[in-house]
């Protein structure tokens, strides 16, 4: 599907909030995948009239960053860590034990479409090791024990968890009488008027 | 919560920070389970280093900033105070854009900061636009930290209303909007001209040099100054305490205090903010104010310094200062303030394949040294491991090396060999791929002897004599 009207309204403001709309591009294919837990043609396709980009533009732009997706993926992403600080406390193993005790391979989804399983790069909580993120929401120190009482959680819904494609739970907001004012870079030449307080010496 | 019912300095509201005895600049607030809160910042000085900027001059602000000689926390070291000045005169709008892409491996402080302090960046970022003229400020911050997102968002909202971010900050003429931006997973786009490209909503590749700073040529061409997040969220305690005060901490080179993530195999791994230049690597391995040494019944094998892009380190490294320039000239980088441990458990080739792996996967694919060189450097690496391993394979790894970064290659002393001072030389655009040798190097010239046991260790292949005439 394309844009809801609520996310048309949210696209709108965001796109206010940069000098160029093509700025919003990656903030947009976020909404885009919060709405559908995936990117659809079709919100790509929107995205990309937003903000004065080519369907091309918009996939060829999606496409360099991992975190876009094209095709469904799990309810829960589940991202483990194998990078150093892991690899030395166990990621490996724990990526083998999610992938084996959740019947899948790496990159894989669950046949109910509940788990996609993912190897992932540092996330920076390396203290934490062996760390993995669902939906991006962190777990430390965790043992295989601790993996499938996790996916217990997961299944009962008690893990407090959010759908993929949900990133930060509050939006910023501005109020209009608040917006100390975006325009163009070819119309902002102008030097800011604090800098007047600088005298003589400006 | 105070600091009683920390466990043995852990806090279980900031998984990883050990809230230890020394000096906080930056992680005043930790302790405090609602940290990221206006109310808990007002209520802990917050928003007095602002005050204390709008009260002097845009350019005694500046000033105070370059007598500090802050130095930027996110890698390369630069200070801050002369970065700021790379600005060319009248050639409006300047913006800011805050690096907050924390993606190195063995780092996160910035993710800490961002998620327990975010009005403490904030606040750094109105100090550096009203004292550099900056016209409005982009916060990106990396795309999988969730939590950092809505905490940045949160703090924004907050500050908004209450007038210190957007128009007429304080009931002044400063004015400034700064609006959250964030990733979707790349670590190139932690490297400036990288993340611009980003946040102009293209693939973040780096731009070709020159021009060297985004100062010069940044976001929509305009002048642009690209700060880290630890950078920036030191200038509040700046502001309010003075250049002065900042210097009594630290070196005389290199003044305050820097957060450290300190990983690996070690009694009490976590990170750690300490005084900058002063404090050695074995205080902060083994001391007990620190990480307490390593696990039990083992020994220091090996650890990198600065973060995945490092050379490596040993024991014999131990006493150099955390300071840029001793380690730069013993053969590393102290990089982004993460210090990686390994224990004498630990298989050498092994380590240095994950970390060129990570690399291999990372690289944009602009530049052809890199996007090749990294991809067969972690597949020979690979094949080694899997005891597929040929004779030459070493001496081919070096040479690929070679390509990525031509000449002789950063590198500690050993054996009555020197060491190789930092920074690598580069046939790449950006830094990526010659961090993708720092483990080989690093490997190769210590350990060669574990990577030849494991070449030799392949099984001969048997050969089979064929009698002539015989396959029909």
């Amino acid at each position: 599907m394309t844009l809801s009207p609520a996310n048309e309204a949210l696209a709108a403001e965001i796109i206010g909030w940069f000098p160029r709309a093509r700025s919003a591009l990656i903030p947009l294919l976020h909404l885009a995948q919060e709405q559908d837990g995936y990117l659809t043609d079709d919100a790509m396709r929107r995205v990309g009239e937003l903000v004065g980009a080519t369907p091309a533009e918009v996939k060829g732009t999606a496409g360099f960053y991992e975190m876009f997706r094209f095709e469904p993926v799990g309810t829960y992403m589940i991202n483990v860590c194998t990078n150093i600080s892991c690899l030395l406390w166990g990621g490996e193993e724990l990526l083998e034990h999610a992938c084996e005790s959740l019947e899948v391979e790496v990159g894989g989804t669950t046949d109910d479409g509940m788990f996609t399983v993912e190897e992932a790069e540092c996330i920076a909580a390396c203290t934490e090791a062996p760390c993995l993120q669902v939906n991006y929401r962190y777990r430390g120190r965790v043992t295989p024990d601790d993996f499938d009482r996790l996916v217990e959680d997961l299944r009962a819904g008690r893990a407090g968890i959010d759908g993929h494609g949900l990133l930060a739970r509050v939006r910023q907001s501005i109020p209009a009488e608040r917006l100390a004012g975006v325009l163009p870079p070819e119309q902002a030449r102008e030097a800011p008027v604090w800098l007047a307080r600088n005298g003589a010496a400006s | 919560m105070d600091r009683q019912t920390a466990v043995n300095g852990y806090i279980a509201h900031a998984p990883g920070y050990v809230h230890n005895d020394g000096p906080k600049l930056i992680t005043s607030r930790f302790a405090h389970d609602d940290s990221f809160t206006l109310a808990r910042y007002e209520a802990t000085g917050g928003y007095a280093g602002l005050r204390a900027a709008l009260e002097t001059t845009p350019a005694a602000v500046h000033d105070e900033v370059r007598a500090a000689t802050l130095l930027g926390r996110g890698g390369a070291g630069f200070p801050a105070g002369v970065k700021w000045g790379f600005l060319p005169p009248g050639k409006h709008p300047y913006y800011l854009v805050v690096n907050g892409d924390e993606s190195e491996p063995g780092t996160y402080k910035d993710r800490l900061l961002m998620e327990r302090d975010p009005h403490q960046l904030i606040e750094g970022c109105l100090i550096a636009c009203y004292a550099l003229g900056l016209q409005q400020c982009f916060l990106y911050v990396r795309g999988e930290m969730a939590v950092a997102q809505e905490r940045i968002a949160a703090a924004l909202n907050e500050a908004y209303e209450a007038g210190y971010v957007g128009r007429d900050i304080c009931g002044t003429d400063f004015s400034v909007d700064i609006v959250m931006a964030w990733g979707a997973g790349a670590y190139i786009v932690g490297e400036e001209t990288a993340l611009i490209e980003s946040l102009e909503g293209r693939r973040g590749m780096p731009r070709l040099k020159p021009p060297y700073f985004p100062a010069a040529v940044g976001l929509y061409g305009q002048p642009t100054i690209v700060n880290n997040v630890e950078t920036l969220s030191n200038l509040p305690w700046m502001m309010v305490n003075g250049a002065e005060a900042y210097c009594q901490y630290g070196s005389e080179s290199s003044p305050g205090t820097r957060m450290f993530a300190v990983s690996g195999h070690l009694h009490r791994p976590g990170v750690y903010e300490v005084e900058h230049g002063v404090t050695t690597f074995r205080e902060l391995i083994y001391g007990d104010n620190f990480c307490q040494g390593i696990r039990d019944g083992h020994e220091l094998k090996m650890f990198i310094p600065g973060g995945g892009s490092a050379p490596w380190f040993f024991a014999e490294h131990l006493d150099l200062p955390l300071e840029a320039r001793p380690v730069g000239a013993a053969g590393s980088m102290l990089g982004s303030g993460a210090i990686v441990v390994m224990d004498d458990t630990t298989d050498a080739v092994r380590a240095a394949w994950r970390v060129v792996k990570f690399f291999a996967r990372e690289s944009c694919g602009k530049c052809t040294p890199c996007r090749e060189g990294a991809t067969w450097l972690e597949q020979i690496l690979r094949r080694i491991l899997d005891g597929e391993g040929r004779p030459s394979d070493i001496d081919l790894l070096l040479d690929i090396g070679d390509n990525i970064s031509p000449g002789p290659y950063p590198v500690a002393a050993h054996n009555g060999l020197e060491a190789v001072p930092f920074p690598p030389r580069q046939t790449t655009i950006c830094p990526l791929g010659p961090s993708a040798v720092a483990p080989v190097v690093s490997t190769i010239r210590r350990f060669r002897h574990e990577y030849e046991a494991k070449i030799t260790r392949r099984d001969p292949i048997p050969i089979e004599v064929v009698p002539i005439g015989a396959s029909q």
